[in-house]
Order: structure tokens, then C-alpha cells, then sequence
């Protein structure tokens, strides 16, 4: 038995091993963490979008009682720049600093620091600091960012173009030129506010010439790097932990400002810090997600099929480049337009830009959701225009199953897809046959019924270290595993992802559990602390850990398990291709009656006085692996909406989504990935939206004014899904962590727009909320008042 | 100036001199060390910080600890009893009604009110009940079913077990 060819526990609805904390309050989070003498740390943030900073004074704030510190940019400039992790060509990087020193470049771009013996002094002290602010113009909307005359947001980089990014291939010319259609399409894809549900917190300590942060990441390995190179301490004396993880969706993929201040705060001051987000300050502080204007064409054939594409893109990341920013609209975006689809001509240009906001990065599927939305909006568009089915104009254009490996016109190579299967069986789960008569019945009601679907494929698994660099991505994409097992047959798992909800220690535990031959209940996963790492870890991000992360867990287990074979042959006198490891036992094959205890393998191997010649003693592996390439799993999301003729409120009737990641190792857990997934992309689809006003000010600013889906917001979700092995790892796995939102904001917007298409409306900007529906029923002469 | 405030927390009584600016919140996280309680928002909307004070389900970032006094309050910490999982927890977890777990403990002590109330409740007043509490990660769908699972369990054992919320006065 192993564990691609006969597993036991991967591909079980084994019970989640991190609950039983959970729901009894046990578990700790970072502001949970508690240190004697800890001072509290309280940020001065900008209420400017853009503007000179005259002059900071802070002499109120320092005799505030119980104010230990007020600080402000020229003082802390020794925390070091804020890192960004990929470099595309041409870029123009920005300076960022922790605190704020020349000017303020967004409302909420941080001015002074305070700490205070209590979180209520620290924020009485920053209340008496005078900042005295020359406004300058500002510039929010990324096109006008990039106009001649606009508001400079850095200067010395003498405009606010970031980069010019272009994706090519085929002759689009020819394209354009032989095409018997074309539909162009304006699409929006909204800034969304990624509402992790634990605010962002860091505590730091300093002892004895060691620090230990705690901090709600997504990666605490490059936060423990970029803290040890910027405060000038050794890696070795940096501990960063990333206890319980209150959700991360990329915007806690980061090194923040405050993890280096906290960090520097707590070793200068001598005793320990906290700082813990306000929800509304996050708004402004932690990184925003998507805000994509595209100009997207498309050149087809009457008969559907496509020719070419074309589109330009405008990218807004904000005030400054965070970590991953340059990579999300370009690497994770242009590359991954097609999709599922054969497109013989391809002209992608990306432009980011400046402007005076919050600086986006990634959010859940950074990048590959505004692909997908891009693609399966302009197929709508093209399906409506030739009054062709859009499920038929889909499946007349996939990457047939005998093209595989296949490489698209954007250059990279899909090992595998199967994608007929998933469109077919999502059709049928969602009835799309009898649609039309659901559609007249709700007309007989006075409303508007739509199906909507969405076909995708995505790219995880990221990445190969070497397509990493060639992509300008500063940092190897493997990851990393360590495996123990204690003399007395304990085992542990030390991964270098940094789960946060996605059930690593349940999933590495099965596959683990299936090399060893033990229960997944005898397997601990620990994670998140980077002095019990292997070493380096990479982190949780773009939906990489099972492809990269468990596929090194695996690889380490079949290290121990070679061993524990070798072992076990020697104690039992047999040859070792003989030996069988199951249920706890060691024993030769038809031999089960004289069985070794795997701990009996265990003690053997730390007593080491009778073991194979040559062997050395100990039992436990260390596995870096860095994959091959990429993975791409695909499927179908079908939504079915309908639309209060009174009202304009959209109510989801029907959810059904056929999902391909390979091969599933908890499928309870891939279930929940997608319920997630989906609702936050229906979120973006109906719902949430960012809005700024023309001076920077946010005025989406709390959760009063920006609507997270709530349980009424949502149905039950229908899901199936088909199992395409990626060739690319030994257990065939993809990656499930974004799919859900990935193929959800299309499925759901194209099905109101369908709904509304016997209106004549053609596209609506989301998030597409009663208000916007309400109006294009009424300017179409239709609607009750 | 400090007020005299007096709580009875999980079955535990408490008397401390409170500023009467403390919430409910920070009291039961920063005085009590109860952090299981989390908070998620300052605008009441995420309900991360719900507990039970006197029965009902109350958003203990809206209460302050000085309106609380001579208040029962049961926090996550208190929902098992005698080491014995209450239902609505084992519920959570057999359904995957959690990922993060963030908002976890205030989605079952609002779960533990409303099904104390409403003991057959159909899927719509489930999503209707927990529309105050905020979950990014499960979509909903897990923890409607763990409410619906947890409905049913309890109807079986009526009687069996005392009531968390109806321990206490209304």
C-alpha cells in the first residue's frame, strides 16, 4: 500500500483535528496573547488622501499619562523599507516607509506612533498629536492617474505609471481583420475590502537578545527574514509565530508596517508591544483587493468560434507597491485570460498605476478571478450578439482532451484538462434544459429569472522556483517539511505552510498517515513558528499548499517510511521489499501474526544498537521540494437568479458548480473551500464594492457602509466534480483554496445580466445592487413604482 | 472614577472596580483572560463578540462591563459542562461549520439562543437567526447545517440536559 495507489486516509471526510480547539475557546490568536509589562502601540494615521507634512508636534502626546513613546517617520526610519517581492520589467518602485516622513500618499498612510501602558492612554496621547498637513491635489481613479497633468503621487519617479506589461501571441491583426465579429466590452472589476474576519494584531517581545513576534500572517517565514535584515538582527534571533489565524484571503500576505514596528518598538523600549487592529482602521490600512478597468475586445466567428483578443488594462495599486502587487495584475491575470478556451490571437497590455488610496495586493485569486470574470463576461457578450446558447459557444472553443499538455497562446503549458465533463455535469445539476420555463413563470410573477454560467481554469501551485525568476518573482516557490517520529512512535509534521481555516493539520496528517501506515489521529501538524520550522517555509498563498506544501509532506513520509521499511526488515529478518507497514504494524507480507509495533521501529531507530549496518540512528526526514510546474484546475459554475420586478433585489435561487483540483484529500474540506470561495465572489458580484470620493476620503469606510455577505445573502450550494490527475506531483493534486470565487462572480453576473437581457441590457459594473438593477428595469420602460 | 461591578461569568462570580468606559468585551477578554470571545468589528456588525448575558445573545462590543452588573454571562468557555461537548459545538465541528474559527464562538452562542427559542427552526429562520454574525471563510452553508444538526440532537435529548441560556433568568 502507498498512498497514491491504495490510500486509506486521503481522499476521507476525515473529522478537522484543529476543531476541538476552536470550539471551546482554547485556541489562541495573536491578540489573544497576553505578556507581563506589555505596552500598547497606537498608529497616527493620515486623514489626507495627499498632502506635505509641515511639521508633527507631539510634545502634548509624550506628558499624556501612561505614554511611554510617541514617535514619529525621521525617528523610526530605522525599521527599514516595507519589502515587494516581484519585479516586472520596467517597474518604477515606490519608497515605503513604515511611517510616513516627506508627504502622505493615501488616507490612512500612517504619521506617528504612540505607546502607552494602556490601549486608552496610547489612543489619548495620539488624539493630542498636532500634525500640520499642506493638502495637495489627490488622484483615486487609476486611468486618470496615468493622464498627462495628473497629481504625482511620487515624484520622483516623475509620473504614476508603475508598468507597462505586455502578454502577446498569434497575429491579432489577422485576427481582427478575418473576423465576421467583434464585441467590445468596458469591464470593471470593483476594489473589494478583503474582511478577514480576525483584524490584523502583532505582540512582540524582546529577551535576552531574541525577538518573538506573533503576528496574524500568511507568511511568517519572510516576515521573520525581512525583520531579521531590517533591524539588524541575526535570522537565528527572530522568532516569528503565526498563531490561530482568523482567515488571510492575501490580505494578510504581507510584511506590514507594524511588524516592523512592533518588532523595533519592543526590543528599543524593553518590554513588549502590542498592536491590534480596529476594523475601521483596517479599511484603510490593510491592503484592498482587484480594481481593474479593461478595455476587452473580442474577434469571433458567427458560428462562436474565437479568433482573437484584445485587451488593455488599467491596474490601480495604490499609494505605494505592496509584496505581491506587481504580480497580480500581470503574471496572475494576463497569463491566465484564456482559460479553457483555443484562442488562436492574444494582445494583453497592463498598466499600473498610482493613485492616492490604499495600496491593493492579492485577494482571493488575485488576478485570476478578473481573468476569468474578463473572458466569461465577453463570451456573454459574444453569445448574445450571434444569438448563439453561451454554454455551446464554450464548449465550441475548449482546449480539447487530447490536446494536453497544451500550450496556450499567453505561453504556459496546461499538463492536463478534461473540460466537457465538468460544463456537462454542472448543466445537468442545474436543470439549464427546463430554464426557460422558470424564467416564464417568473415573468407571471412580475420578476426576471436568469442562468448564468462561468467556465474557468486557474493557475496554482505556485511555483517552480526557476519560472519564479524568470517571471521576476524575488523568492523560490517551493515548500518545505520536516517529519518526526519520537522514539515512542509519536509523529510530527512540521510544514512550512502557515494554514489560516484551510485544515492543513488534518489534511497533511491523511497524507502523512498513509505513507506511515498510523492514523491520522497519531500524526501533529505544526506550523506557523518558524524556530520549529524545517527551516524556510514559503507560506499559504494562491492556493500552493496541497500542490507544493503536501506534496513535501508526502515526499518526506515516504522518506521516513522507507526507513521504517528498512528497519522493520532488519528486526524481522526479511528482505525489505517484503516488509508491509499498515494500522501500526510492521510485518512481513502474509506474516501479520508477527507484527512489530511501528513504535517498536521507532525505538529501535533511537536505541541504535541494532540496526542495519551503515544506518544512522534517528527517525525523521527533511524534504524541500520545488515542483515542476504549475497547476491548473478547472470546472463550471452555474448560477440562478431572480430579480424583484418591484425591487431590483437579486436573490440567488440555485447554485451548482462541477470543480476539478485532481485528487481530493478531505473532500468535507475541498466542500468548504468552494462554500467560501463562492460566496465571497458572489460578494464582489452583488454586494461589495470599495468607493472612494474625489478626494481620497473612503467612503466604504466600515462594515456599516461595505456589506460582507450574510447568511440571507446566500443559498445552499450544489456541488459535484470530476477528478483530472495532474501529472505534475506524485499525488495528482491542484488546489481548491480560490476556484470557488474564482468561478462565482461570473456565473452570478452574467445570470442577472441575463435576466435582465430581454430588457435589452447589455452589462451592468458591479457590484450589481438593487439600486443599479432597479434603475435599468426602469430606464428600460419597465418596472412597478 | 472606578465603579464596583459584580458578574457571574460561566457559573463563576466577580467582583472588580471597572472604568465604566470598559465594554463588556474587554472585561470578559482583558480582565477575565476569557479569549474566546474575539472581536472582529467597532461597528456591532461581525458579532464575533457575541455572549449570552441573562439568556439572550448580546454583541459584548455594544454593552459596557458597568451595564452588565449583576449579570449572568456564558462566553464559549462556558458551553461545555463537565468537560461534555453542548451539542451546537459538536455540531460545528461534525458539520465543518468552521474554518478559521474566528467567528465561531459567537455563530454558536447565537445558535445557543436561538434554538433555545425556536427548537424546529427551517433553514430560512437558521440564515434569518445568524444574519448578525459575520463569517468570511465557510460561506454559510456548513453552518446552517450544523445549526440544523444541533436542532435536531437537542429535540431528541429535551429534558435531558439543562439549558444553557435558560439556566439563567429571563
Amino acid at each position: 500500500m502507498t498512498a497514491t495507489t491504495n490510500p486509506t486516509y486521503i481522499g476521507a471526510r476525515f473529522a478537522r483535528k484543529e476543531d476541538p480547539r476552536l470550539i471551546t475557546g482554547d485556541a489562541t490568536f495573536t491578540d489573544d496573547v497576553m505578556l507581563q509589562g506589555m505596552a500598547y502601540m497606537t498608529l497616527v494615521r493620515s486623514p489626507h488622501a495627499h498632502a506635505r507634512i509641515r511639521r508633527i508636534d507631539t510634545a502634548a502626546a509624550k506628558k499624556e499619562p501612561g505614554v511611554v513613546s510617541v514617535l514619529t517617520g525621521k525617528e523610526l526610519e530605522a525599521t527599514g523599507m516595507l519589502p515587494v517581492f516581484i519585479t516586472v520589467p520596467g517597474m518604477n518602485g515606490s519608497k515605503h516607509m513604515p511611517i510616513a516622513t516627506d508627504k502622505v500618499r493615501y488616507a490612512g498612510d500612517a504619521v506617528a506612533a504612540v505607546v502607552a501602558d494602556s490601549r486608552a492612554a496610547a489612543k489619548r496621547a495620539a488624539d493630542l498629536i498636532a500634525v500640520d498637513y499642506e493638502p495637495l491635489p489627490v488622484v483615486v481613479d487609476g486611468t486618470k492617474a496615468l493622464e498627462a497633468g495628473a497629481p504625482i503621487v511620487h515624484e520622483e519617479l516623475g509620473s504614476n505609471l508603475v508598468f507597462t506589461y505586455p502578454v502577446k501571441g498569434g497575429d491579432i491583426d489577422k485576427a481582427f481583420k478575418d473576423a465576421e465579429i467583434t464585441v467590445t466590452q468596458r469591464i470593471v472589476n470593483q476594489r473589494l475590502i478583503p474582511n478577514a474576519m480576525e483584524p490584523r494584531a502583532v505582540t512582540a517581545k524582546f529577551e535576552a537578545g531574541e525577538l518573538t513576534l506573533w503576528t496574524s500572517t500568511q507568511i511568517p517565514h519572510f516576515v521573520q527574514l525581512i525583520v531579521a535584515l531590517n533591524l539588524g538582527l541575526g535570522q537565528n534571533k527572530v522568532r516569528v509565530i503565526a498563531p490561530e489565524v482568523g482567515g488571510g484571503f492575501g490580505s494578510k500576505l504581507q510584511v506590514y508596517a507594524e511588524e516592523l514596528l512592533v518588532g523595533y518598538l519592543s526590543k528599543t523600549l524593553g518590554r513588549p508591544v502590542k498592536w491590534t487592529e480596529e476594523r475601521r482602521e483596517g479599511y484603510l490600512a490593510t491592503i484592498h483587493g482587484r480594481d481593474l478597468v479593461e478595455n476587452v475586445e473580442i474577434a469571433a466567428k458567427k458560428d462562436g468560434t474565437i479568433l482573437g483578443l484584445r485587451i488593455r488594462t488599467v491596474a490601480n495599486v495604490g499609494a505605494y507597491l505592496q509584496a505581491f502587487a506587481p504580480g497580480i495584475p500581470t503574471i496572475l491575470h494576463a497569463f491566465i485570460i484564456p482559460g479553457p478556451y483555443k484562442i488562436p490571437a492574444f494582445d494583453v497590455e497592463v498598466r499600473g498605476a498610482y493613485t492616492n488610496t490604499t495600496p491593493v495586493d492579492a485577494y482571493r485569486g488575485a488576478g485570476r478571478p478578473e481573468a476569468t470574470f474578463a473572458m466569461e463576461r465577453i463570451i456573454d457578450r459574444l453569445a448574445d450578439e450571434i444569438g448563439m446558447d453561451p454554454a455551446e459557444v464554450r464548449r465550441k472553443n475548449f482546449i480539447p482532451p487530447d490536446a494536453f499538455p497544451f500550450n496556450t497562446i499567453s505561453g504556459i503549458t496546461y499538463d492536463s484538462g478534461n473540460y466537457e465533463p465538468a460544463l456537462d455535469r454542472a448543466l445537468a445539476m442545474a436543470d439549464y434544459k427546463g430554464f426557460e420555463k422558470r424564467r416564464a413563470e417568473a415573468k407571471a410573477r412580475g420578476n426576471y429569472r436568469g442562468i448564468g454560467i462561468s467556465t474557468y481554469v486557474e493557475i496554482c501551485g505556485l511555483a517552480p522556483s526557476k519560472a519564479n525568476s524568470a517571471l521576476g518573482v524575488g523568492w523560490g516557490g517551493y515548500e518545505s517539511a520536516r517529519i518526526r517520529v519520537h522514539a515512542t512512535g509519536s509523529v510530527q509534521v512540521f510544514t512550512g505552510t502557515s494554514p489560516h481555516g484551510q485544515g492543513h493539520e488534518t489534511s497533511w496528517a491523511q497524507i502523512a498517515a498513509d505513507a506511515l501506515g498510523v492514523s491520522p489521529n497519531d500524526i501533529e501538524v505544526r506550523h506557523g513558528d518558524t524556530f520549529e520550522s524545517p527551516g524556510m517555509g514559503v507560506g499559504t498563498f494562491g492556493s500552493r499548499s496541497l500542490a507544493v506544501g503536501g506534496i513535501a509532506v508526502h515526499k518526506a513520509a515516504e522518506k521516513v517510511r522507507e526507513k521504517v521499511v528498512q528497519i522493520g526488515a532488519h528486526l524481522l529478518e526479511a528482505s525489505p521489499a517484503d516488509v508491509v507497514v499498515e494500522n501500526g504494524k510492521v510485518f512481513v507480507k502474509g506474516v501479520p501474526e508477527k507484527a512489530k509495533n511501528f513504535g517498536d521501529i521507532s525505538m529501535a531507530a533511537y536505541l541504535a544498537n541494532n540496526l542495519p549496518d551503515g544506518m544512522e540512528p534517528g527517525l525523521e526526514a527533511t524534504v524541500y521540494y520545488d515542483p515542476p510546474n504549475f497547476t491548473f484546475p478547472f470546472g463550471t459554475h452555474i448560477a440562478e437568479v431572480e430579480i424583484d420586478g418591484e425591487t431590483g433585489i437579486v436573490r440567488i435561487e440555485r447554485y451548482s458548480a462541477c470543480d476539478d483540483c485532481g485528487r481530493q484529500i478531505n473532500p468535507m474540506i475541498v466542500e468548504g473551500q468552494l462554500h467560501g470561495g463562492i460566496t465571497q465572489g458572489i460578494g464582489q458580484a452583488l454586494y461589495e464594492g470599495a468607493v472612494y470620493d474625489d478626494n481620497g476620503q473612503l467612503l466604504s469606510g466600515s462594515m456599516m457602509e461595505y456589506h460582507v455577505p450574510s447568511a440571507e445573502d446566500v443559498p445552499m450550494f450544489n456541488l459535484d466534480h470530476t477528478v483530472t490527475l495532474t501529472n505534475t506531483n506524485p499525488l495528482g493534486v491542484k488546489g481548491i483554496g480560490e476556484a470557488g470565487t474564482i468561478g462565482s462572480t461570473p456565473a452570478a453576473v452574467n445570470a442577472v445580466i441575463d435576466a435582465l437581457s430581454p430588457l435589452g441590457v447589455k452589462h451592468i459594473d458591479m457590484p450589481l445592487t438593487s439600486e443599479k438593477i432597479w434603475r435599468a428595469i426602469h430606464a428600460a420602460g419597465e418596472g412597478r413604482r | 472614577m472606578a465603579h464596583t461591578v459584580t458578574l457571574t461569568v460561566n457559573g463563576t462570580s466577580y467582583t472588580r472596580d471597572l472604568e465604566p468606559t470598559l465594554l463588556l468585551v474587554e472585561y470578559l477578554r482583558e480582565t477575565l483572560a476569557l479569549t474566546g470571545t474575539h472581536v472582529g468589528c467597532d461597528t456591532s456588525q461581525c458579532g464575533a463578540c457575541t455572549v449570552l448575558v441573562d439568556g439572550r445573545a448580546t454583541k459584548a462590543c455594544t454593552m459596557l462591563a458597568v451595564q452588565a452588573d449583576g449579570a449572568t454571562v456564558v462566553t464559549v468557555e462556558g458551553l461545555a459542562k463537565n468537560g461534555e461537548l453542548h451539542p451546537i459545538q459538536r455540531a460545528f465541528a461534525k458539520e465543518h461549520g468552521l474554518q478559521c474559527g474566528f467567528c465561531t464562538p459567537g455563530l454558536m452562542i447565537t445558535a445557543v439562543d436561538f434554538l433555545e427559542r425556536n427548537a424546529s427552526p427551517s433553514d430560512a429562520d437558521i440564515r434569518h437567526a445568524i444574519e448578525g454574525n459575520l463569517c468570511r471563510c465557510t460561506g454559510y452553508h456548513n453552518i446552517v447545517n450544523a445549526i440544523r444538526s444541533a436542532s435536531a440532537e437537542m429535540r431528541q435529548t429535551a429534558g435531558a440536559q439543562p439549558k444553557v441560556a435558560a439556566e439563567v433568568k429571563r
